[in-house]
């Protein structure tokens, strides 16, 4: 059914640069934007979807060929609801706080449609081992970007990093990144940063097949 | 036409549902069964497993939020008062109707030392929570901290940390009527600098909305609460 075998390391790694969830594929933008306030939150809400993501993918795949494709997507939507609600549990058991940073977010995972467009697009036609592990590197490619933005945002709006003051007590924190058009901004020179790698990276790869055309 | 598209880019795995036989509705029924049975399971296991934690988490967030508005207090018991002025101790599960809770705190010997009860009211974004500490003997509030609130950062949440605003709350007149059926007075929040009567909270300038939720959530809490407390108060003077 796959074209070409893929290697476990590409299929990891996929999510972490060429397919990074957010600055490539952009997607599950809703908690991108809300909970980017502190890089301590985006660590943790970028791990809870991984946790979501990797879970219910593997249980997804492992029950594929009994799933018809009639009731595939109500399927799914259970199966991650389950892991999104078992996340909710967890994040209540390890610290209140975190609980109340990310609010409706933690619930609104099932939502997100990286993790539904992952279990139609590679878990169901994969098998287990293969889905998980593409799963996580998709799931850690997210939590990757949220942490750049939520660090940006952090470092600027309120002059620390993970909660430690950088600038003495001196800085003027620069609000508006903390507040929601920051992630806006924050996200828009991400991924102006990131186009214009891409495209250099491109342009480099071009030129090296054509030396090789020309030898 | 984004099916066609999702199909031609997928052969095999996502064909045209007319030219296959439909799934028998057995099939459909026995899938969306199991899973919903597995799913269950997992939900139930991970509800149980971690439950000792997290209420665990939620004892500590609230003695911390009391002893931080009565700090001398060494450990709290939790009560409700009913609407017909009866206290008895909280409960598991939901509050019964009309019935507030608040949570006595005892010092090192068992003696009561405050009260403190929680009152919220619609800030500029969500519900401010806040935390209020009182005390029996003055009959005022003596602290308040915000339990949650999604005020603009650095703006409304100014509430937490402005001395000037925070000094309103050392003692906060929330005094009864002769007849015990309300407060005497109305606590009010009062536009910047125009604070006159230990009633009266002086907002933050530029903040007034958040500041106005913080007075208007101890108001109705207290209006509430304190009739139904005072008089009731010999019941829990010592930690039992």
């Amino acid at each position: 059914m796959n074209p070409a075998p893929v290697s476990t390391w590409t299929e990891f790694t996929e999510g972490l640069w060429e397919r990074n969830p957010v600055f490539v594929m952009v997607l599950g933008m809703c908690p991108t934007m809300a909970i980017t306030t502190s890089a301590i939150n985006s660590i943790s809400m970028g791990l809870a979807t991984t946790f979501v993501l990797t879970t219910s993918c593997l249980l997804i795949s492992m029950l594929r060929h009994m799933i018809p494709k009639d009731v595939r997507i109500a399927t799914y939507i259970v199966i991650i609801a389950t892991f999104v609600t078992v996340v909710d549990y967890a994040i209540q058991a390890i610290s209140l706080s975190m609980y109340e940073a990310l609010g409706a977010y933690i619930q609104l995972i099932v939502a997100n449609c990286l993790v539904l467009g992952r279990a139609e697009a590679h878990a169901a036609r994969n098998p287990p081992w293969a889905s998980a592990v593409n799963a996580t590197g998709i799931g850690l490619g997210f939590t990757l970007g949220l942490t750049m933005i939520g660090a940006v945002r952090e470092i600027l709006g309120s002059g620390t990093l993970l909660g430690i003051s950088l600038f003495g007590s001196h800085y003027q924190p620069w609000v508006v990144m903390i507040l929601p058009p920051g992630g806006f901004f924050v996200m828009g020179l991400w991924l102006l940063l990131f186009s214009i790698v891409r495209k250099h990276r491109k342009s480099a790869a071009d030129a090296v097949k054509e030396g090789c055309h020309g030898a | 036409m984004s099916t066609e598209k999702l199909s031609s880019a997928s052969p095999g795995t996502e064909p045209g549902a007319e030219d296959t036989p439909t799934t028998p509705t057995f099939a459909m029924m026995r899938t969306l069964g199991i899973v919903s049975a597995i799913c269950g399971m997992i939900i139930v296991g991970s509800y149980l497993v971690t439950l000792p934690a997290a209420k665990a988490n939620r004892r500590i967030a609230t003695e911390r939020a009391v002893f931080k508005v009565l700090p001398e207090a060494k450990s709290i018991n939790e009560y409700i008062s009913l609407p017909g002025g009866v206290i008895e101790s909280a409960k598991e599960g939901d509050l019964p109707p009309g019935a507030v809770k608040f949570y006595a705190a005892y010092d090192a010997g068992g003696k009561l030392s405050g009260i403190a009860a929680e009152g919220s009211a619609k800030g500029y974004a969500e519900a401010v929570r806040i935390m209020f500490g009182y005390k029996p003997e003055c009959q005022c509030i003596v602290g308040i901290g915000v339990v949650s609130m999604r005020e603009t950062p650095g703006i409304g949440d100014k509430i937490q940390v402005d001395k000037d605003f925070l000094a309103n709350f050392e003692s906060l007149d929330v005094k009864l009527n002769k007849e015990l059926t309300a407060l005497a007075n109305k606590v009010e929040t009062v536009r910047h600098g125009t604070k006159a009567n230990p009633w009266q909270i002086d907002a933050i300038t530029g903040a007034t909305v958040t500041s106005r939720a913080v007075g208007k959530g101890i108001n109705d809490a207290a209006q509430l609460l304190m009739p139904r407390l005072l008089p009731k108060l010999e019941k829990i003077k010592e930690k039992s």
